[in-house]
């Protein structure tokens, strides 16, 4: 169990303009500003949940997995994750999470991994009958036989991730934050990575909380959403209540004989046309999508129709514009 | 308990040995100015008025001891990857792990010391003690100085790495490591004797350099090991590194607490 209550951080940002002659006056005096990461973020997440915490560049996301992993002190807000405090009661803590950032790494560089696996779990203290069933089951979903020998040094940024993943997940952890676990990653490593946080969420029962710029790992993995800009907590929900919300819109792709005749269809407006070929989007809360049709057979002689729900990137990016983000 | 601390040196140290061509430089180098540094010290002893407080054959002795023992004394022996580690910010794994960071490095950075160590001190040793007169190293007076060199060369290694965490905890505050690095380095080798030995100093400075810690991590073992200490004198000597470690180990985990608390993890 997760709560979060009022949290709140902000940095001090020395800033100077440039030139060399801030340049010169700064080394007597310093400008700070006071940016405000979080502003009173309060949630709470129940064991087993997915999580996406999704948000553009700068809004707080690491941030808050920082407060949540113990590593950063918030100014104010408590946070209560399995009855801990995370930066109070650092130590015994951290033996029940995961975490894995994905733009740094906790490998050893210059052993192979299996080396930096057993540091780990002499580090955590993990019992030998466990490390063995863990490491068994994490090198067989991940697939990582091949590799386990090999130094970090030299592998791919897929082999490397999945291995931050096993790493992280050895001392079976009951929750698991992962700090953009996809980032750099191809299509094929992708889905790897997010069939895997399935897997371990269904078999294990690990919560996991996951931050993310790709929303298809949001629409793959996360029964809930919390979405942060500019340090505030904007929606809590699931991703279809978000579709309800905001992804009013649908697109329908029409193909049609011949016609010279532009399209027109009050409610939808035209995202591109041809003579044979017209792709619109449709408000559904102005125009039902049976009467768009309708009015598109009385218009041309239609030969294929196809209805496309609105990308949740684009929910994501209209959510941002009406927030000004 | 000791498990992780164990684990990590167990890592490093195998790591540490696989680089042999390392090692083998290494050695080449400390053989040249091993010469080096004993061809000055037979012009200064040619040339003195009057005699002084170390013989040239304790003082040759001495250098080769330094020469071999090179990676357990010096402080500008860094591991670039704690360094690393605090400037780009990959610290925040090391906080997510229920272990004291502090024994954690401290454990990496003495494995990282004995594998080098181990790999270029044989060699080293076995070469100058047949080299010709007056070039050879000279044995300890007796079984009992040489078990004593031991004992206070560890403990000095161990003052060793507590000084060099300093250096490490010092970049938490300035992230960058090239000055702590180049301060600690100069005084410290310095003070410790390694550009000359202490009983060649000037009576005043010798003063200064007895108060500070560094000169129990060089200095006072090969003075053991030639014999220019006496045994009693070492005995004593043992118990003050002991009471210097402690301090500066104290130190050195109040000092990382503080940084620590004050750490910001940016970015990502």
């Amino acid at each position: 169990m997760i709560t979060l209550n009022g949290i709140s951080k902000s940095f001090l940002v020395a800033k100077r303009p440039s030139g060399i002659k801030h340049a010169v006056k700064s080394l007597f005096h310093r400008e700070y500003t006071n940016v405000e990461a979080l502003r009173d973020i309060s949630f709470s997440i129940a064991p087993g949940e997915i999580v996406g915490y999704i948000g553009p560049n700068g809004a707080g996301k690491s941030t808050t997995i920082k407060i949540m992993s113990g590593i950063l002190v918030p100014d104010s807000g408590t946070c209560t994750i399995h009855g801990y405090t995370p930066w109070l009661d650092r130590v015994p803590y951290v033996k029940n999470i995961g975490v894995v950032f994905g733009q740094r790494s906790q490998l050893w560089w210059d052993v192979p991994v299996m080396d930096s696996f057993e540091l780990l779990r002499d580090i955590y203290n993990i019992p030998q009958a466990e490390y063995r069933d863990n490491l068994t089951l994490l090198v067989d979903t991940l697939d990582l036989g091949s590799i386990i020998h090999t130094p970090v040094r030299q592998l791919s940024l897929g082999q490397r991730m999945r291995c931050e993943i096993a790493a992280s997940l050895l001392h079976s952890p009951s929750i698991l934050f992962l700090d953009e676990p996809t980032i750099g990653l191809d299509a094929v490593s992708k889905i790897a990575v997010r069939h895997f946080i399935k897997t371990i969420n269904k078999e294990k029962g690990v919560t996991v909380i996951l931050t993310t710029h790709d929303m298809n790992d949001i629409e793959a993995l996360a029964d809930r959403i919390l979405l942060i800009g500019k340090g505030t907590l904007l929606y809590d929900g699931s991703v279809q209540g978000l579709r309800g919300q905001f992804g009013t819109r649908r697109t329908i792709t029409v193909e049609y004989r011949e016609n010279a005749n532009p399209l027109d269809i009050p409610g939808a407006s035209l995202l591109s046309w041809t003579p044979d070929r017209a792709i619109l989007s449709v408000d559904t809360e102005q125009i039902l999508i049976s009467d768009a049709i309708t009015r598109l057979s009385s218009q041309v002689e239609l030969l294929d129709v196809t209805i496309d729900t609105q990308p949740i990137e684009d929910i994501i990016v209209q959510m941002y514009k009406e927030y000004e983000l | 308990m000791m498990k992780p601390y164990l684990s990590v040196f167990r890592l490093r140290i195998s790591n540490g040995l696989q680089y042999r061509a390392a090692a083998l430089a290494g050695v080449g180098t400390q053989f040249f100015f091993g010469f080096i540094f004993i061809m000055i010290f037979q012009a200064f002893y040619a040339h003195a008025s009057e005699a002084p407080s170390m013989t040239l054959s304790q003082v040759i002795t001495y250098t080769w001891l330094k020469q071999a023992f090179l990676a357990l004394i010096v402080l500008w022996l860094r591991d670039n990857e704690l360094f690393q580690l605090i400037t780009s910010g990959n610290i925040a794994y090391e906080l997510c792990r229920p272990s004291e960071i502090y024994g954690l490095w401290y454990a990496k950075l003495l494995a990282q010391r004995l594998s080098s160590a181990l790999l270029r001190c044989f060699p080293i040793l076995i070469v100058v003690g047949f080299l010709p007169e007056p070039y050879r190293l000279q044995l300890p007076p007796d079984f009992v100085s040489g078990l004593l060199f031991l004992a206070t060369l560890l403990i000095g290694l161990l003052m060793i790495v507590a000084l060099s965490m300093l250096i490490y905890i010092s970049v938490f505050v300035t992230m960058s490591p090239a000055g702590s690095l180049l301060l600690f380095s100069i005084f410290g080798e310095f003070f410790a004797g390694l550009i000359i030995p202490v009983p060649l100093m000037p009576d005043w400075m010798q003063k200064i350099v007895y108060i500070l810690p560094f000169h129990w991590t060089a200095d006072f073992p090969f003075r053991v090991f030639t014999g220019n200490i006496s045994k009693t004198e070492a005995l004593t000597g043992i118990l003050a590194q002991c009471l210097w470690l402690a301090a500066l180990i104290l130190f050195g985990k109040f000092t990382m607490d503080r940084a620590l608390k004050r750490v910001v993890v940016q970015g990502g």
